[in-house]
């Protein structure tokens, strides 16, 4: 079935940013989440329909969360995952990123995911092989499938996105996440409230639209959704850095403020959450809290984008094909 | 175009595959009524009613999404919109009757019985469809059909139900025009 007699809305074989899809592209890659979500329910918690694909999980990071959710997204969609563990593999001994990469294609692979501490790193990836691109995290540039995934939740537990009042608090000079929940919310028609200390949260976003405060009491009672990102310890000793105490004392989520907010705000946290600093853990573990349906719409958001993203490239060279 | 059925007919033929299905049903095992997306979800409803009338009370109702279950995916590209499955009751032990609107090649109703095998192991899977235009390439055949006429491959059949098209009746095209 083809949107109102047009061509197909995805015909994207890589996700990148989420900067680069449109409204509808977005929209749509929700909608095919949706259906993925009964798939986890059944008792056999498996589809045919990436049978004989192959997944690379290519992790120049540490992550646990966001690794297991692809490579069990792969896996329900009937995918061979494969993990590459860079501690042990040949990048330690010199090999550069792309010829990593090219080598692990001419072992016949479809799907990259690709975690990496560069800015930049997926798109590079993606115009030097031919198989797909996912973005599982660059630097501090972008991290699409998190950002779905939030959009997803919000989408889920309001009933909409357009015209909510949504803050992102933390670190978000340093978040690949902030900016990519960012560019989805407003994209989707959410206002966007960016809170942090000074030295955290740069004036500079105003010209992207966002709105910044530093004072994060003063605009608990209007916010529909709450995003916590996770504090850094590693960072909290270099400079610019308030002590952990003056964080949480300024910026940290707990009973007392979650009271003046609205009864019915959600709670969000990428995870994994440090306990008693940006999140008290009576409120992650609350009525309020999305932190675990997070975790839970993850794996059908990458479904969705794995199935999504290999259905545009077979597109694509059917019609060479033909 | 040639029309196959018109409204009055193609109700006529619900209730006469209501009848069949009813008096061909288990009594003592619980029957589920199982459509395929998209027509045959609706087909599924629609027989709910007249399958009580005709002294059958179905347990279940249920639609199947077999989207990620066909053979052409790689090449219908993304087109389709995934709705998911909604069968929130236990197939295992049940009786099945599956409903699609036009049966063809065949190859979706194999999608079918693997997306439902995934989901449980059902006492036994019938098949009612609306319009058997024959072309079989699989080895599959229905228990009750509605109505049976022969096509070309250049034929298009299609089924127009109110709930989606807005009429209610059948109608074979000619791709060549």
């Amino acid at each position: 079935m083809t949107a109102a007699g047009e061509g197909p809305v995805w015909t994207r074989k890589h996700l990148l940013t989420i900067n680069a899809l449109s409204r509808e592209e977005i929209l749509f890659l929700l909608d095919t989440a949706e259906g993925f979500k009964e798939v986890s329910t059944r008792s056999v918690k498996k589809v045919p329909a990436l049978r004989g694909r192959v997944v690379v999980l290519m992790f120049f990071e540490d992550s646990t969360r966001t690794r297991m959710s692809f490579e069990l997204a792969a896996q329900r969609l009937s995918a061979d995952a494969i993990d590459f563990a860079e501690k042990v593999s040949s990048t330690k001994k010199g090999e550069t990123l792309l010829d990593t990469a090219r080598n692990i294609e001419a072992m016949g692979v479809d799907i990259m995911v690709l975690r990496h501490p560069a800015a930049g790193a997926a798109e590079h990836l993606a115009r030097a092989v031919n198989c797909c691109v996912v973005n599982a995290g660059d630097g501090q540039h972008a991290h699409p499938t998190q950002a779905l995934l939030d959009l997803f939740t919000i989408r889920e537990r309001k009933g909409r996105i357009e015209g909510l009042n949504v803050a992102i608090v933390g670190d978000i000079q340093h978040s690949r996440v902030a900016r990519s929940d960012m560019r989805g919310l407003q994209k989707l028609g959410a206002k966007v409230t960016l809170v942090g200390p000074p030295t955290l949260v740069s004036r500079d976003f105003e010209a992207m639209g966002a709105r910044v405060t530093h004072d994060f009491d003063s605009i608990l009672p209007e916010m529909d959704v709450i995003s916590m990102l996770r504090i850094q310890k590693e960072r909290m000793t270099a400079s610019g850095f308030p002590s952990v105490r003056e964080y949480v004392h300024f910026y940290g989520m707990n009973r007392e403020r979650l009271r003046r907010c609205r009864p019915d705000v959600l709670i969000m946290h990428p995870g994994p959450v440090n306990r008693g600093i940006e999140l008290a853990a009576d409120v992650a573990d609350g009525p309020n809290s999305s932190i675990l349906r997070q975790v839970t719409n993850g794996l059908a958001v990458r479904m969705a984008v794995l199935f999504l993203c290999q259905q545009a490239a077979a597109a694509a060279g059917a019609e060479h094909a033909a | 175009m040639t029309l196959l059925l018109d409204r009055d007919e193609l109700h006529e033929t619900l209730e006469k595959m209501a009848r069949a299905i009813a008096g061909a049903a288990p009594r003592d095992v619980p029957v589920a009524v199982v459509g395929i997306r998209r027509r045959g979800e609706t087909l599924a409803r629609r027989l709910l009613p007249r399958l009580e009338r005709a002294g059958l009370k179905a347990a279940h109702y249920g639609v199947l999404d077999i989207t990620l279950y066909r053979d052409d995916l790689t090449t219908i590209g993304p087109n389709a919109v995934l709705r998911g499955t909604e069968i929130d009751f236990d197939v295992t032990g049940t009786w099945v009757v599956l409903v699609d609107d036009v049966l063809y090649t065949g190859r979706s109703v194999r999608a079918a019985l693997d997306a439902l095998m995934d989901l449980g192991r059902p006492r036994a899977i019938r098949l009612a469809v609306l319009v058997d235009r024959g072309l079989r390439e699989l080895p599959i055949q229905p228990d009750f059909v509605g109505l049976r006429t022969d096509t070309e491959p250049h034929h298009i059949v299609q089924v127009k139900l109110t709930e989606v098209d807005g009429r209610d009746e059948v109608e074979l095209y000619d791709r060549r025009g």
